[in-house]
């Protein structure tokens, strides 16, 4: 496989306290020599005065003084590393700039934590994650929390999955051991949505199949995590053939020099844009094409996701924020009654009848709450019809209507036109997460 | 200084997919929030310090709003004890890109009795400046303010949110934080509250130097190596300055050193360095073994949370 351009992944890792999250993303920002040495200093310190009895590389994502004192992961964490950098310095002796920033790839690892707050932790994590990275303990072999985890990356709609079986040290790097989680896994991934998923056995502990490839399984001859992680291909995950640009911005600066300006701004969420390209602005369903596309670099010839820019379009068209430029030939739906799912992340319960402030895309409008069709048990699967209402870190099925209509396509072919939060408006606190399954 | 600009293609398109590189992923997002604030909010302002992520937020603003001006002034709380080199780099810069420059002194609170100066030599202003900053958000209003952090800099910014919800006496609560989902970025609040938005929170100190190169951005030239009179205080290099008293046994020597973050003089320590272009700044930082807050910010050796409890109180 050739290289890919440096690029950017951003990675979700789920797990609990003892399958050993902490150890392989300390390891992996160990390894990529990404922890600098008075970090090191600081946790083997900690380590020692509380008695661990080994340096705890979970200190290092836990920032708040809450997590340290209750020795417990509360939030998400993130944290960075890129490989290629040092080696390329190495290389560039008295080198050039461009070798000195020559990289592999830069990694975003939100890290949350497996029991506290679980799903909603998870679920944060993996909205914005290429990739995410669910840890099987090679001694238990797949649990409930392992198929919870599944099922959130599904979804989400994480493009990549990536079974880290860990502890292989454990179980003597039993082929049999490996074999018999795969099986069991691809059979409850069947039941799932997951479009890519790769099996991994390692050692976070002993570093096996972590950055390098392990000589204590000969019998495995895929690729050390990090190969993978290095490799996987995200570009053709991102949605290309259909356009949609939420207007986040009207620039109209009205000086002297751009008296008749007229842009508008926002982050391509899809499909392909260029000057001449045949619009729809959404919900007004007026016509168009582009006339530009601005950037502070010059005009560009091209957009696609997920750049920031600034189109012109050939006629003068009332747009303000919120509405959609899409392509002429596939639009999204507009709608006003939706089915979605909903994933609820505040102590105060969902019900039948409630209403919220919905932020979809770049839009804000209200909506009542019609249906509560069912809630799904994340372990098993299964469906509760016998409901009345969501609670803390429950996902169910709910129908949806809004005062104003949206512009949606279903979450399945856009993450990004088809997502929304729900806000209590007496608090101001995001209380859901949503889903949409179907919009009219 | 002005570095030769390095050249970056957008995208790929000689391959059958369209690709951004990392920083040009970093930089996309980060003008997408800066883009929703301006949307989402009544009075928003920039918070510059001088500092390098600072002078990052200044062009991601415009590109942000260009061919528009900023649709927010840019406000600097000044502690008197800058570097000089730093206020005259801020006066340039903001002049240059023509937009509005509030400063509010810590000196104006000292005087108004809002704070009491620290005294002996070890005093900073450091922790006063919480309160300048929040008076000047209530005198004016501003209901978002940007801040240049980012969560690689320290474990307590590694949690928090980009969208920084402040109660109305402007703390930070990070065991109550709002879920932040997809690219959807909460900004409701009540008369009172306010938001800190950190637009480069993704962004390394590497991807800082890196794009200062790429766009050519000047920087303050105190981040290069240059010859300074230094004492070292607690196995950190400070410049000797008439806000600083010597302790017995504090000899004031003269050393090639550069600074990586640009504070106080009184909390902000130098390296030692021969580092004088940006290529070999950059060679230093990725040779680097120790993080930038660790080595130059006396600020945050305080207590382990040093860094959690002033943001708690409404610090940047």
């Amino acid at each position: 496989m050739a290289k890919s351009s440096s690029e950017l992944l951003r990675i979700a890792t789920a797990g609990s306290v003892d399958d050993g999250k902490s150890t392989l993303i300390g390891r992996l920002l160990h390894d990529t020599k990404s922890i600098l040495e008075d970090q090191m200093d600081h946790i083997t310190e900690t380590s020692e005065r509380r008695g661990d009895g080994y340096v705890n590389l979970a200190l290092l994502t836990d920032g708040l003084r809450a997590e340290r004192e209750q020795g417990i992961t509360i939030d998400v964490a993130y944290r960075y590393f890129q490989t290629g950098a040092a080696a390329t310095l190495d290389d560039a002796g008295a080198g050039t700039l461009e070798a000195a920033f020559k990289t592999g790839r830069k990694f975003i690892i939100a890290d949350t934590p497996g029991h506290e707050q679980y799903t909603r932790n998870m679920v944060t994590g993996a909205s914005t994650a290429d990739l995410s990275i669910v840890l099987v303990d090679a001694r238990r072999g797949v649990s409930e929390q392992t198929h919870r985890h599944a099922y959130i990356s599904s979804l989400l709609r994480t493009p990549h999955l990536v079974v880290a079986v860990n502890k292989m040290d454990l179980v003597e790097y039993s082929e049999v051991v490996f074999n018999r989680i795969v099986a069991e896994m691809t059979d409850w991934a069947a039941r799932l949505e997951i479009a890519d998923i790769v099996f991994i056995p390692i050692s976070a502990l002993q570093g096996d199949n972590v950055v390098e490839r392990s000589v204590n399984m000969p019998w495995y001859q895929g690729p050390s995590l990090l190969y993978h992680l290095e490799h996987v291909v995200i570009a053709t995950d991102r949605e290309m053939d259909n356009v949609r640009f939420p207007v986040q911005w009207v620039i109209r600066p009205m000086t002297d020099d751009h008296h008749d300006y007229r842009g508008y701004a926002g982050q391509m969420a899809a499909g392909i844009l260029r000057p001449g390209s045949e619009v729809v602005v959404l919900p007004s369903g007026r016509k168009t094409k582009v006339k530009t596309i601005d950037s502070y670099d010059g005009e560009l010839d091209v957009a696609f996701p997920s750049m920031s820019v600034t189109l012109r379009l050939e006629d003068e068209i009332d747009i303000s924020r919120g509405d959609m430029i899409v392509d002429a030939d596939e639009a999204p739906t507009v709608a006003r009654e939706f089915e979605a799912m909903i994933c609820w992340m505040s102590e105060e319960p969902m019900r039948t009848g409630g209403r919220y402030a919905v932020k979809h895309t770049t839009r804000s409008t209200k909506t009542i709450v019609d249906k509560l069709e069912y809630r799904v048990d994340v372990n098993t699967l299964e469906r509760d019809h016998d409901v009345d209402e969501l609670r803390l870190n429950e996902i169910g099925r709910v129908h949806l209507r809004t005062s104003t209509p949206l512009v949606v396509d279903p979450y399945s072919r856009n993450r990004a036109t088809g997502s929304f939060i729900l806000i209590d408006e007496s608090t101001n606190d995001t209380v859901g997460a949503g889903m949409i399954r179907s919009g009219r | 200084m002005r570095t030769a600009r390095m050249t970056f293609h957008v995208g790929d398109e000689t391959s059958t997919h369209y690709e951004l590189s990392h920083l040009q992923a970093l930089e996309a997002e980060s003008i997408f929030i800066m883009r929703e604030v301006a949307a989402q909010f009544e009075r928003p302002v920039l918070l510059f310090s001088g500092g390098k992520d600072s002078i990052v937020l200044m062009r991601l603003a415009e590109k942000a709003f260009r061919p528009g001006r900023f649709p927010f002034p840019v406000m600097h709380v000044d502690t008197g004890h800058n570097f000089p080199e730093v206020i005259e780099f801020r006066d340039r810069l903001v002049e240059e890109l023509g937009e509005r420059l509030i400063v509010a002194n810590v000196q104006d609170s000292i005087d108004a009795g809002r704070v009491r100066e620290e005294t002996g030599p070890r005093a900073s202003r450091n922790r006063l400046q919480t309160t300048t900053l929040l008076d000047a958000i209530a005198e004016h209003g501003f209901d978002a303010a940007f801040g240049g952090a980012r969560r690689d800099e320290e474990r307590a910014r590694a949690k928090e949110r980009v969208f920084s919800f402040r109660d109305d006496f402007g703390q930070w609560d990070p065991k109550n934080q709002r879920p932040e989902l997809w690219s959807l970025y909460n900004g409701q609040i009540r008369k009172g509250e306010h938001v800190r938005v950190f637009p480069i929170s993704n962004w390394t100190e590497l991807d800082v130097w890196q794009y200062i190169a790429q766009e050519g951005l000047e920087v303050p030239s105190i981040y290069f190596a240059h010859t300074r009179e230094v004492f070292e205080r607690d196995k950190m290099l400070y410049a000797t300055n008439e806000h600083m008293e010597l302790l017995d046994g504090e000899t004031p020597f003269e050393l090639s050193v550069r600074y990586r973050t640009v504070g106080d003089m009184t909390c902000t320590g130098a390296v030692r360095s021969t580092a004088n272009s940006l290529l070999e700044v950059v060679t230093e930082i990725a040779a680097t073994r120790i993080t930038e807050r660790g080595e130059t910010r006396a600020d945050d050796r305080v207590t382990e949370a040093a860094m959690e409890d002033r943001k708690r109180e409404g610090y940047f």
